[in-house]
């Protein structure tokens, strides 16, 4: 059985980011993107960009610290050997540009019992936003198998 | 050059879009984790994966959704659009495991096309194994 405990609904406090110009291309690299939005200031520039567009997935770069914030929470208990990602939504409102500064609040939005299979789930929403307007929110799915 | 007055990529329901291929090297999960910072040692270091009853080191889901989006964009780029502003939407639910060195293959069928809006189905995966499926994207083109 799992913690029955965990703390529904708990909102964890924001976290900014500063979106940077070589982090973009270390991750566009690092996930085989070519778009020379990512990587070439100048084609940035010219499509009418102040500078580098972050690839949508780059929402994992700036949610990832204060997602692991909330995953390592002692009071959620996630019994991390036995994790796996089970599943993940993002939208996007725009893409970020390199120098942006955005904030991401993380809540832990439900935690769901699959006792047929042993499994415990756990959902996490994130909501980021640059001078309060919203660019991206995500749905992170975690599964725990055969928690004790 | 000329322009093409056709785009080679066109969003209609039915269409496949373009397949997407990539083999992530030995090192991939390696450069991944510094990039995402995500370094659970399932993906970085080959005895802990082991010893908590995987085959060996695995992909990060996240790397591996990054090349469904990666098809996505590709695809909107292809059509005439900014790729990533194209990509509204883009939910996938991570099955099977993914290994290093061993090809990606990501196929993306249209659904259907309403209000400028694509919807897309795409699935991900290496040889037989599905590592991604029912993934859902959406995308403006129009």
């Amino acid at each position: 059985m799992a913690d029955s405990t965990a703390p529904v609904g708990k909102q964890y406090p924001p976290l900014t980011y500063v979106v940077g110009r070589e982090k973009i291309r270390e991750y566009a690299r690092a996930v085989g993107e070519t778009d020379p939005l990512y990587l070439d200031l100048a084609a940035a520039r010219a499509a009418g960009h102040a500078d580098l567009v972050a690839p949508p997935m780059f929402v994992v770069v700036y949610a990832s610290e204060p997602l692991g914030r909330a995953m390592f929470d002692p009071e959620v208990g996630i019994d991390f050997p036995r994790l796996v990602h089970g599943g993940q939504e993002f939208r996007w409102e725009r893409p970020l540009i390199a120098g942006e500064e955005v904030t991401t609040v993380v809540t832990l939005d439900e935690v769901r019992q699959l006792e047929s299979a042993n499994l415990t789930y756990y959902v996490f929403g994130h909501r980021s936003t640059v001078a309060g307007e919203l660019v991206s929110t995500g749905v992170w799915t975690n599964i725990v198998r055969g928690a004790a | 050059m000329s322009e093409t007055p056709t785009p080679p990529v066109r969003f209609e329901a039915g269409s496949e879009l373009p397949e997407l291929t990539i083999t992530p090297d030995r090192y991939a999960t390696v450069r991944y984790a510094g990039a995402s910072g995500d370094f659970n040692p399932i993906h970085i270091d080959e005895d802990f994966a082991k010893q908590v009853g995987l085959p060996g080191r695995i992909l990060h889901g996240l790397w591996t959704m990054a090349q469904v989006a990666r098809a996505q964009t590709e695809a909107a780029r292809a059509a005439g659009l900014e790729g990533p502003s194209a990509l509204l939407r883009l939910k996938v639910e991570f099955r099977g495991m993914g290994v290093p060195e061993q090809e990606v293959l990501v196929s993306s069928t249209v659904d259907a096309v309403e209000d400028g809006v694509a919807t897309v189905k795409a699935t991900a995966k290496q040889g037989s194994t599905r590592i991604v499926r029912n993934g859902v994207a959406e995308l403006r083109v129009g």
